[in-house]
C-alpha cells in the first residue's frame, strides 16, 4: 500500500509538470498579450511593463522563474516584506529559528492585468467562494442522488424504479446553464422566495447548489442504483439471508456498505468537476469566484492567474483521484494494492 | 465462482431458447418496445426535420434587426409570466406584439426564428462531436490494444494525462488559442486558413476540435480494453493461423465485433456534447454572432431573467428537450444491446 502511494505520488507530480507545460505553451502562442489594451499603451510605458514582469526573457527562463516562485519553499526572515511580486499562499512562522523567521511557499506571482492585485491574493480571495459553492452542489447531488439510486434499486422494474430513474434521466438532461436561468425564474421571481443573485447569505447558495448540483444527483442516482442490484446479486448477500438476518440489516448493513463504494469513487472526480464547472452558475447567479475571473483571465491573456488556477484545479483533479483509489482499497476487503 | 458458471449455464440456456431471433432484430424490437427510447427518437426526427427545413419554418431571418420592436412580447405572454405587466397597465413596461411567436429579443430579432436555426448547431455538435471522438479514440484504442508493448503504455499514459487536465479548462484554453483576432495571422500559414473556414462555418469548425480533442480518452480506453478482450478469441487465433494480415484483422475482424458497445457509449455522451457547446456560447467562445446557438441566447437573456424571461427561458427549453431526447435514445439503446436482457419480459 505505501509503495503504491508513493508511486501514484510521483506519477501525479509528472502529470502536473506535463499539464503546466501544456497551458504555458498553449497560453504563450495565443497572439495577442496582457498589455495588449483596446486604447493602447505607449511604447514605452509597454516595454517597461514587459521588463517588470520579466516577459522579455526566454520562454523556458520564464518557465523555470514561475514554477520555481510556485514549487520552491522559501526561508525568510524579518526584512521580508509582502509584495505583488512576491506574495506566499503558504506562511508557516517559526519563531523558533529566530525573530520574524518564516516558511514560505506557493508564489502565484502578479496579476498582469489587475496589477493592485497578486495572483495569490485573488486566489485565496475568491477560491473559498467556488469551494462553498462546489461543496453545496456535491451535498445536493448526494442526498438526492442516493436515496433516489435506493429506492429505485429495492423495487427493481416496479413502478417506484421507473419513476425514480425518469427522473434521474430527466436531471441529466438539465446542465446548469439550464436550471440556473429557470431556478432564477420560478423560485426567485415568480415565487420570491429566494434572491435571483448575489453573495454573502446562506440563502444566496441554495439555488446555485441546485442549479450545479442536479445534473451530478441523477449520475450519483444511476451509479447507487446499479451498483446496489449488483451487490444484491452476490452470493454473500445470500449467504446473509439465509443465516435469518432481517432483510433491514442484510440491505443497510451488508449490501449498502459494498454498494456504495462506486458512488464514493465518483465523488472526487465529481467534486473535481463541480469545482471547475463553477463558471456557468457563478456568471448566471453573480458570484464572486474562481470560475468567473478564470473566464476573464482567459481573455485578458493574465498568464500568471491563467496558470495558477490550471495548476491549481489540475491539483484537486489529481490528489481527488488518488484519494477515491485509496478509498476503495480501505473500503473493499478483496482489493489490495502492492 | 459457482455463482458465475451458474449464470454462465443460464445464459446458455436462455441463449438457445431465443436463438431463432438475430441479436440485432431482438434488439431494434427491445428498443420499440421501450416508450421513453421511442419518444427520445420522435422529438429528435422532429428537431432533425426543424433543422433541415429552418429557412422555410422561420417566419424572419434569424439576424433581422427591427429595434423599434426589441423586447416586445406576444399578448398570451403576460398570462403565462405575470410579472411581466404590459404597457398601458399600472407599472407595465412590455410591447405587447403579436407578430413574433415567441417574441423579440434585446435586439429586436424574432426568438423564435433564432431557436429554429439554433436546432442546426446543437445538432451539427450532436453528430459531428462524437464523430471527431471517435476517429481520435478509436483509432488510438485500437493501436494500442493492437500493438501492445510501448506503443500501448505510451498511449495510455497520454490518456491518463489527458484525464488528468481539467476538461473545461482545456477546452476555454484551446478556443481560446483557436481564435486569435483576425488581422494578426499571416494570410499564408495553415492558422490563417483554418481561421477562414472556421469563419466559414460561423464557428463551428474550432468548436468541433476543441470536443474532439478533450473527448476521446473514455473512447480509447474502452475499444483497447474490448480489443483485449476480443483478441484471444478463437476466431482471431484462426484467422491469424490463415495468414491473415494484422490489418486485415484489425479491420475485418476486430472492428465490427467491438463497434456495438462503442457506439452505445457514445451515443450516452452526446448530451454531453450539445452542453459543451452551449457552455462555450454561454461564456462567448462558441459561434460567432449572430449565428443563433441556444446556449449564446440564454448567456444573453439570463441577465434579463426578471423583466423579460422569455429570452432565456425558451431557448433553455429547447436545449433541455434535445438533451431530454438524446439521453432517452441513449438509455434505451444501452438496454436494448445489452444481451443479458434478451429473452426477457
Amino acid at each position: 500500500m505505501g509503495v503504491y502511494i508513493v508511486r501514484r505520488a510521483l506519477w501525479m507530480l509528472f502529470v502536473l509538470f506535463v499539464i503546466s507545460v501544456m497551458t504555458f505553451l498553449l497560453m504563450r502562442l495565443v497572439p495577442g498579450g496582457p498589455f495588449n489594451t483596446e486604447r493602447g499603451i505607449p511604447e514605452a510605458v509597454k516595454a517597461n511593463l514587459i521588463a517588470r514582469y520579466n516577459l522579455d526573457a526566454s520562454l523556458p527562463e520564464q518557465y523555470v522563474d514561475y514554477m520555481a516562485g510556485l514549487v520552491v519553499p522559501r526561508f525568510t526572515d524579518a526584512t521580508y516584506k509582502r509584495s505583488l511580486i512576491e506574495d506566499y499562499a503558504i506562511n508557516i512562522s517559526l519563531p523558533i529559528l529566530g525573530e520574524g523567521v518564516a516558511l514560505r511557499w506557493m508564489n502565484f506571482g502578479p496579476s498582469l492585468t489587475n496589477r493592485s492585485q497578486s495572483v495569490t491574493s485573488m486566489i485565496t480571495d475568491k477560491l473559498p467562494v467556488s469551494i462553498q459553492l462546489g461543496a453545496a452542489a456535491l451535498l445536493v447531488g448526494v442526498i438526492i442522488g442516493v436515496p433516489l439510486g435506493i429506492v429505485s434499486a429495492l423495487n427493481q422494474n416496479k413502478f417506484w424504479d421507473y419513476f425514480s430513474m425518469s427522473i434521474a434521466v430527466t436531471g441529466v438532461s438539465v446542465p446548469s446553464i439550464i436550471s440556473g436561468p429557470l431556478l432564477q425564474y420560478i423560485f426567485g421571481v415568480r415565487l420570491g422566495l429566494l434572491p435571483v443573485a448575489g453573495w454573502g447569505e446562506l440563502n444566496h447558495l441554495i439555488l446555485p447548489a441546485f442549479a450545479l448540483g442536479f445534473i451530478e444527483s441523477a449520475l450519483v442516482a444511476r451509479l447507487t442504483r446499479a451498483s446496489l442490484l449488483q451487490v444484491l446479486g452476490e452470493d454473500y448477500i445470500r449467504t446473509a439471508r439465509a443465516k435469518g438476518l432481517s432483510e433491514r440489516v442484510v440491505i443497510g448493513f451488508h449490501a449498502l456498505r459494498n454498494s456504495l463504494i462506486p458512488v464514493i469513487t465518483i465523488l472526487g472526480p465529481l467534486a473535481a468537476a463541480l469545482l471547475t464547472g463553477t463558471f456557468v452558475v457563478e456568471t448566471i447567479f453573480g458570484i464572486p469566484g474562481l470560475g468567473r475571473s478564470f473566464v476573464n483571465s482567459i481573455g485578458n491573456r493574465d498568464y500568471t492567474l491563467i496558470m495558477g488556477t490550471v495548476l491549481l484545479y489540475a491539483l484537486f483533479l489529481v490528489i481527488a483521484n488518488l484519494l477515491v483509489d485509496i478509498t476503495y482499497a480501505l473500503l473493499d476487503p478483496r482489493i489490495r494494492y502492492t | 465462482m459457482a455463482s458465475t458458471l451458474n449464470n454462465i449455464a443460464t445464459l446458455n440456456t436462455e441463449l438457445s431458447a431465443v436463438k431463432s431471433e438475430s441479436l440485432f432484430r431482438s434488439s431494434i424490437k427491445r428498443l420499440f418496445r421501450n416508450y421513453f427510447a421511442v419518444l427520445g427518437m420522435v422529438i429528435i426526427g422532429v428537431f432533425i426535420l426543424t433543422a433541415i427545413f429552418a429557412d422555410s419554418i422561420a417566419p424572419y431571418p434569424y439576424d433581422r434587426q427591427t429595434l423599434r420592436d426589441s423586447d416586445s412580447a406576444p399578448s398570451w405572454m403576460p398570462s403565462v409570466f405575470p410579472m411581466m405587466i404590459p404597457r398601458g397597465e399600472v407599472g407595465g413596461y412590455v410591447k405587447i406584439n403579436d407578430n413574433y411567436l415567441l417574441g423579440a429579443d434585446a435586439l429586436g430579432r424574432d426568438i423564435f426564428s433564432r431557436i429554429v436555426h439554433g436546432t442546426r448547431i446543437s445538432l451539427m455538435v450532436a453528430f459531428i462531436g462524437p464523430t471527431v471522438a471517435i476517429i481520435i479514440g478509436l483509432s488510438l484504442g485500437l493501436v494500442s490494444g493492437f500493438m501492445g508493448g510501448w506503443i500501448d503504455n505510451l498511449i495510455m499514459r497520454a490518456t491518463d494525462i489527458m484525464y488528468a487536465f481539467p476538461t473545461l479548462l482545456l477546452i476555454i484554453l484551446l478556443m481560446s488559442f483557436f481564435r486569435p483576432s483576425t488581422g494578426q495571422l499571416d494570410p499564408d500559414s495553415l492558422a490563417y486558413a483554418l481561421n477562414r473556414l472556421d469563419a466559414s462555418m460561423g464557428g463551428m469548425f474550432f468548436i468541433f476540435v476543441g470536443i474532439g480533442i478533450t473527448s476521446w480518452m473514455q473512447l480509447a480506453r474502452l475499444t483497447r480494453g474490448q480489443v483485449l478482450s476480443v483478441r484471444e478469441l478463437e476466431y482471431i487465433q484462426a484467422a491469424e493461423s490463415l495468414g491473415a494480415s494484422r490489418w486485415t484483422i484489425m479491420t475485418r475482424h476486430v472492428l465490427p465485433n467491438i463497434l456495438g458497445p462503442i457506439i452505445v457509449a457514445e451515443t450516452l455522451t452526446i448530451p454531453r456534447y450539445i452542453s459543451y457547446e452551449a457552455f462555450l456560447s454561454f461564456i462567448g467562445l462558441g459561434v460567432n454572432p449572430p449565428t443563433p446557438s441556444w446556449g449564446a441566447m440564454i448567456s444573453e437573456g439570463a441577465p434579463a431573467i426578471r423583466t423579460y424571461p422569455h429570452h432565456a427561458i425558451f431557448p433553455a427549453l429547447a436545449l433541455f428537450l434535445i438533451m431530454f431526447a438524446f439521453n432517452f435514445l441513449g438509455d434505451g439503446l444501452r438496454d436494448a444491446l445489452d444481451p443479458r436482457m434478451r429473452g426477457k419480459e
